[in-house]
């Protein structure tokens, strides 16, 4: 967790974009191993595979088609009204934990609604020794579904937008080039 | 791209089959241990993103051309919407495992494996066309 705020601090502090999403990977990284510690692998392997991973180099690759350097923009009383309700937004959010049970109290409402049935019936009715994944695709098979299209709507959205750009591009590139050409010969 | 560097183009070719077959693993053993399509697809995905930076998106592109990665992005939802289909049209709910093998069990086993391939199917091709559509700007390098 000390690590973790460190690297927020650092993230917002540095202006090399390329030091930051190198520090947003490390974060990731932690926050895997955060996980882990409570005993939630399944997640721990999510965030190092996606956060760590994947988000890093795509990070890496949109720094390719822009700049490296942040630009400094705003004055002074801009990030101090940014810094305050920042503070105020985080100031709420840590007030509303204060309602939340301890981790592992037995008579948090989470332990009573669905997941005793889980627990319990899960290696009957699934029949997997993993509940993580009895849940995931069986119990709640109409959510995995909707993030699945959540995925593919990400790729379509990135094609729709990026890609036909390029190919256009490499159609006006081809027909320079094949004018050239024909001009040449 | 980086042709020079020759210990990581070594190393790459050492730690890509690997990558990609740790990530089979992951997907067809989510069910006993931690792990299922979702992370599967994302390391499955970055085995060829890794291939990706080191050798360029062209290289890529001719052992996955991309209509092979929109193919298999579409596959992979209509695979976990079909299941829920066949579903209904053997006598269950939408997305109901239980009829599709004799025993209930075995249907959830079933359901469950088909399911997951099509999850990690759609996140690996979302996670390569991401990547080489962000990497392949003309603008980039």
């Amino acid at each position: 967790m000390l690590i973790m705020g460190l690297m927020a601090l650092a993230i917002a502090r540095i202006r090399d974009l390329f030091a930051v999403s190198m520090l947003s990977g490390i974060f990731s990284l932690t926050g895997a191993a955060a996980y882990v510690v409570l005993d939630a692998v399944d997640v721990a392997f999510t965030e190092a595979a996606v956060g760590a991973g994947i988000s890093t180099v795509l990070m890496l690759g949109t720094l390719a088609l822009t700049t490296r350097k942040e630009k400094l923009g705003g004055g002074r009383t801009k990030s101090t009204a940014a810094f305050l309700i920042v503070a105020a937004a985080g100031a709420v959010l840590i007030y509303g934990t204060f309602d939340m049970p301890r981790y592992g109290d037995r008579i948090a409402p989470i332990h009573h609604h669905v997941v005793p049935r889980y627990i319990e019936k899960s290696g009957e009715e699934v029949g997997l020794p993993n509940i993580v994944t009895s849940v995931l695709a069986s119990y709640r098979g109409y959510d995995t579904l909707g993030e699945t299209f959540v995925i593919f709507t990400a790729a379509t959205g990135v094609l729709a937008i990026l890609g036909r750009a390029r190919r256009r591009r490499e159609d006006e590139e081809a027909d320079e080039t094949g004018g050239g050409k024909e001009s040449a010969s | 791209m980086m042709h020079r560097k020759v210990v990581l183009r070594v190393v790459s070719k050492f730690l890509i089959p690997p990558i990609l077959l740790f990530a089979l693993y992951v997907q067809f053993h989510g069910d006993f241990g931690p792990g299922g399509g979702f992370q599967a697809g994302v390391i499955f995905g970055s085995g060829f993103i890794l291939y990706a930076i080191l050798f360029g998106v062209d290289t890529v592109k001719k052992v996955l051309p991309p209509w092979a990665t929109r193919l298999m992005l579409v596959a992979g939802v209509l695979t976990y919407g079909l299941t829920g289909v066949a579903g209904l049209i053997l006598g269950g709910n939408y997305l109901d495992y239980n009829v599709l093998a004799h025993d209930p069990v075995h249907g959830q086993h079933y359901g469950i494996l088909i399911v997951e391939l099509g999850v990690g199917t759609t996140v690996a091709a979302a996670m390569i066309t991401i990547f080489n559509v962000f990497a392949g700007q003309p603008g980039g390098d």
